[in-house]
């Protein structure tokens, strides 16, 4: 009886172990689905392993640009088939920590390197890729229904300074005349995970409020002084669902995408603003005579009367001195297909806000200065 | 201990070393085992040593304050374990509190009374539980167990009882409770399969025995199959806490991560294991990550110590029972 | 008869009616536990069917992710990629936990014992993600990337307190005379765990072996220091491979309902997974325990 379990035993993980390995060989046989060169992007790829000597590119960062950025890696997949990208989103600090370990290809983040992280990384360059929005989102069932709130700079600091405690507090009503707001308490909610959505956030805050900005501070992570930490921009949005009265604020495309009331501000100019990707462009150009060579600059609170105040790039790093000249030259076509029309179309479609032509301008100077064992790869 | 009555042939001497090694290798067996003892002692130095060294930075900046600190600020570089620390325990408590009984009575109920067709399929499901992972866990709390469940009861237990500060408001849903709840459904598997096979391991002479000197059911499972049993539910229950303690993503989504230390249950807390969890990869600098690795060396220590009373409760309690 | 003995009578009928009544009480609230754990995982379940169920198609299992908003697209590099990590890690924690067990089990009472039993536990406490981090600091940074091979050693280390700890508690459940009778056989020691006591212990330490693959399946925390995920299909053990629990963490985390209806489609085929695997092994050594443990 035992001897026969024994031979059932053996027997049946014989069988899976032939069953694994069937599908690892069949799929390493079988051509490549992105050598076929099929043209809709929108065609889904069968399972296939990379053919023989195609190249695997890795990177890590920042959870805001993940979408498009696997949009990208898939549709250039079809324009350079060889070429295999694995971005992972695991944040912008993580991005930071493993380039500088130098255990990925490229890194990513929303947030801008300060001195001591360039430091840690010699060579390493920051490129801005895409901006984005910030929004204030809000869920409040008095209000369900009608126009958007308007809240400015200092209003929103103060709410999240936890100064300002109810709905129906005089700075609210005085930006917002005519409506009737409920005396109601406000419920806090921010990400408990750091991101560079709380970067970009914080940012502005910072520049708004001079308490916030000596209580707290611009970071991916703070020491918030009131409400709830939801995880991920998921976790946020659900604990605004479920909260009446409850304020937050999350990316621009999220609060599109899963149809999240966000107010319009006033901007440091005056006039109120709906956030979108035209206001987020007249952010980005507002500052776009100043970009530093670090090719890293912060735009939120921006000065122009048709501007969104919280906006921000995020980056993609890279050494500049390759030492792997195939993935180098790869990433670096890579990023010119990526700043080119279809990579600009992704990012609309997504509503990701691309590059002002200056701003590129720039980008693809300092990508023509990579090298590799001292040749260049531009 | 071994006598063999089999004559031995006469062979080459390698050849009856050989053999003597199969029909005796308990020698060879002895080494094996130590061997792999040793690894996964290996294995707790290891992680020991690498939370340590790893925590250097943050050590030397705060020292023992470090556990009764109650500020956690990034920005400013001021970190302190007090509050995590209290949300672990408290959440791992409740976890327990729930998940003992309900698990052990549901493993009685497997084991001793159901049907066969009740028994495999039901068994199978609660395993099954074990599967579902963290991630799940947390997306199901956040927006069906919180709300449905979770919040009404907040609501009642706090209009009854809320002059207690255990259950004053105000209510928002995500919370220690939330936590401790969503901590005991995912312990419970392990606690009902291992109690349930351990029920099922024990001699039918026992039970018998009992019955047929006129005990009910209910007290041959108290006063015999319970004792018997003991160290391995106790096993079960030690498992279960663990994975009570170090439970990041599903208690992460339900707690609310807010670092205010109000006595509270129906208030929002945090866990050691979730802030690691919601800031390790986005921390910038080495003070953070070094106080985050800090954090991970507490809850290490902290499992050491409720482990070693966990051992001298059995020691004191009595050895296992052998048949 | 005389008063006095109906006296006694009647006091050992009410003492006899009143353990009956307790009896039936405790045995209800028995029932009533089992009924009260079912239902979260009734319900859980059924949540996940219910979401995830329109995203499964045949396209689902065979292809590989796609990006937002194109339409199709499947999981099978994650499926792939999970058996071979929790295979992996099976493969190197079964025979070390089991032999752990075993040793802990011969002397229950002896230092050694306590002391294994003791370090167990303590790894079992080790968060998930903290695992995940020791394995990158031993595994992922001396080898410069991340790789299957690390998903497979941290999964391992899941694992093993489970493994270990069934063991050991189901070996030393099987009574002392089957061991002894072995023994006094004239059977090595190694002989009798082989050959008497683990056939004996087998449905209780396949149960352990059951939990420890469901763990580890699940498991999405540590998978981001180790395996690292790849929307491509890999089966390379030196690259990154996607995994089903880090494929429904990332997809449950994005801001895209047809993303998040994937990741409610990939838990589903994940638990679906791992309940056939279970059948599976049940059918192998039974349903029932080998040892002399069931009345019926």
């Amino acid at each position: 009886m035992i001897d026969s379990t024994r031979l059932r035993a053996g027997g049946i993980a014989l069988a899976a172990l032939l069953l694994v390995t069937a599908c690892s060989s069949g799929s390493s046989s079988s051509p490549s689905s992105g050598s076929t060169a099929s043209t809709e992007p929108g065609a889904s790829a069968t399972p296939t392993a990379p053919p023989a000597g195609s190249l695997q590119i890795s990177g890590a960062g920042a959870t805001f640009p993940f979408p498009l950025y696997s949009q990208w890696f898939y549709d250039y997949a079809f324009v350079n088939p060889a070429v295999k990208f694995n971005y992972q989103s695991i944040g912008s600090g993580g991005g930071i920590q493993q380039i500088t370990k130098k255990t990925v290809d490229f890194g990513a983040s929303d947030a801008i390197l300060t001195q001591d992280q360039y430091t840690a990384a010699p060579g390493i360059q920051a490129f801005p890729t895409v901006a984005g929005a910030d929004v204030v989102a809000y869920n409040l069932k008095a209000l369900a229904g009608k126009d958007p709130l308007i809240l400015d700079g200092a209003t929103v600091a103060n709410i999240f300074l936890g100064t300002i405690k109810k709905w129906n507090d005089p700075a609210i009503a005085a930006l917002n005349p005519g409506v009737t707001l409920p005396d109601q308490d406000i419920i806090v909610v921010h990400r408990s995970d750091g991101s560079g959505t709380t970067y970009i956030f914080t940012d502005f805050l910072s520049k708004v409020s001079d308490q916030w900005k000596s209580q707290v501070g611009n970071a991916t992570s703070v020491n918030w002084p009131v409400g709830l930490g939801g995880k991920g921009n998921e976790g946020v949005t659900g604990t605004l669902t479920q909260n009446d009265g409850s304020i937050g604020y999350v990316e621009l495309a999220y609060a599109i995408a899963n149809k999240v009331s966000y107010a319009k501000m006033q901007n440091s100019a005056g006039s109120t603003i709906e956030a979108s990707i035209a206001s987020t462009q007249a952010a980005m150009a507002d500052f776009s005579g100043q970009m530093p060579d670090s090719l890293t600059i912060s735009i939120v609170n921006a000065p122009g009367k048709d501007s969104w105040p919280i906006a921000g790039y995020t980056y993609l790093l890279l050494y500049m001195q390759q030492t792997d000249c195939a993935k180098g030259k790869a990433i670096v076509d890579f990023l010119k297909w990526a700043w080119g029309d279809a990579g600009t179309k992704d990012a609309t479609n997504l509503n990701y806000v691309a590059l002002p032509d200056a701003v590129k301008a720039k980008d693809l100077a300092k990508l023509a200065q990579i090298t590799c064992n001292g040749a260049p790869l531009g | 201990m071994t006598f063999t009555s089999l004559p031995r042939p006469r062979a080459s001497a390698p050849m009856g070393r050989l053999r003597a090694l199969w029909q005796h290798g308990d020698g060879p067996f002895r080494i094996i085992l130590i061997g792999a003892s040793l690894l996964v002692l290996l294995l707790v130095l290891g992680i020991g040593a690498a939370l340590w060294l790893n925590s250097d930075l943050s050590r030397q900046a705060f020292g023992f304050t470090f556990l009764w600190n109650t500020t956690w600020d990034p920005v400013k570089g001021i970190f302190g374990a007090f509050p995590f620390l209290y949300g672990t325990l408290v959440t791992s408590f409740l976890a327990l509190l729930f998940a003992v009984p309900l698990g052990l009575g549901a493993a009685i109920f497997l084991a001793e009374l159901a049907p066969t067709w009740i028994r495999v399929p039901v068994g199978l499901l609660v395993e099954l539980l074990a599967a579902v992972p963290s991630v799940v866990f947390g997306l199901w709390g956040l927006f069906v167990f919180v709300p449905v469940i979770v919040k009404p009861l907040g609501i009642a237990l706090n209009t009854s009882l809320g002059f207690l500060p255990l259950f004053a408001g105000p209510v928002y849903g995500p919370s220690r409770l939330a936590a401790g709840l969503l901590l005991a459904i995912m312990v419970l598997p392990t606690i009902t399969a291992i109690s349930r096979d351990v029920f099922r391991a024990i001699p039918a002479a026992q039970r018998e025995g009992s019955l047929a000197l006129g005990a009910t059911r209910w007290e041959t499972v108290r006063r015999v199959l319970i004792p018997y049993g003991r160290s391995g539910i106790f096993g079960a229950i030690i498992l279960g806490l663990s994975r009570a303690l170090g439970e990041t993503i599903a208690v992460t989504m339900v707690i609310g991560n807010n670092l205010d230390l109000t006595p509270s249950l129906l208030h929002p807390g945090y866990t050691m294991a979730s802030v690691i969890a919601n800031e390790f990869t986005e921390a910038t600098t080495p003070l953070y990550v070094s106080a985050l690795i800090e954090i991970g060396l507490v809850l290490f220590v902290m499992t050491l110590i409720v482990n070693a009373i966990a051992q001298l409760l059995i020691h004191r309690v009595g050895a296992t029972v052998h048949a | 008869m005389s008063a006095s003995t109906d006296l006694l009578a009647t006091g050992a009928r009410q003492r006899r009616g009143r353990r009956r009544i307790v009896n039936r009480i405790m045995l209800g609230l028995a029932g009533g536990a089992a009924v009260v754990a079912i239902i979260p995982l009734a319900w859980i379940i059924a949540y996940v069917f219910v979401q995830g169920i329109q995203a499964i198609s045949l396209e689902f299992f065979t292809g590989l992710p796609t990006p937002v908003g194109v339409p199709g697209g499947g999981i099978a590099n994650a499926i792939v990629g999970s058996i071979i990590t929790v295979g992996l890690g099976l493969l190197l924690a079964a025979p070390v936990g089991m032999l752990v067990g075993f040793y802990a089990s011969a002397r229950p009472r002896s230092r050694a014992s306590i002391a294994i039993r003791f370090i167990t536990d303590t790894v079992a406490g080790v968060p998930s993600i903290v695992m995940g981090i020791f394995a990158y600091t031993i595994v992922v940074l001396p080898q410069g990337h991340f790789s299957a091979f690390s998903g497979g050693v941290v999964l391992a280390f899941i694992m093993l307190p489970i493994i270990i700890r069934s063991t050991e508690e189901m070996l030393k459940l099987v009574p002392g005379a089957l061991r002894e009778g072995s023994l006094a056989l004239g059977a090595p020691e190694w002989r009798t765990t082989w050959r008497v006591l683990l056939p004996a212990a087998m449905s209780g330490i396949v149960t352990g072996l059951m939990l420890a693959i469901a763990r580890a399946a699940g498991e999405a925390a540590p998978m981001l220091f180790t395996a690292f995920g790849n929307p491509n299909m890999s089966t390379d053990l030196e690259q990154p491979i996607a995994t089903l629990p880090h494929t429904i963490f990332v997809y449950a985390n994005s801001p895209y309902p047809d993303w998040q209806a994937k990741a409610w489609g990939t838990a589903l085929v994940l638990i679906v997974l791992v309940l056939v695997l279970n059948i599976l092994a049940r059918s192998l050594v039974g349903w029932r325990s080998r040892g002399m443990g069931a009345v019926r």
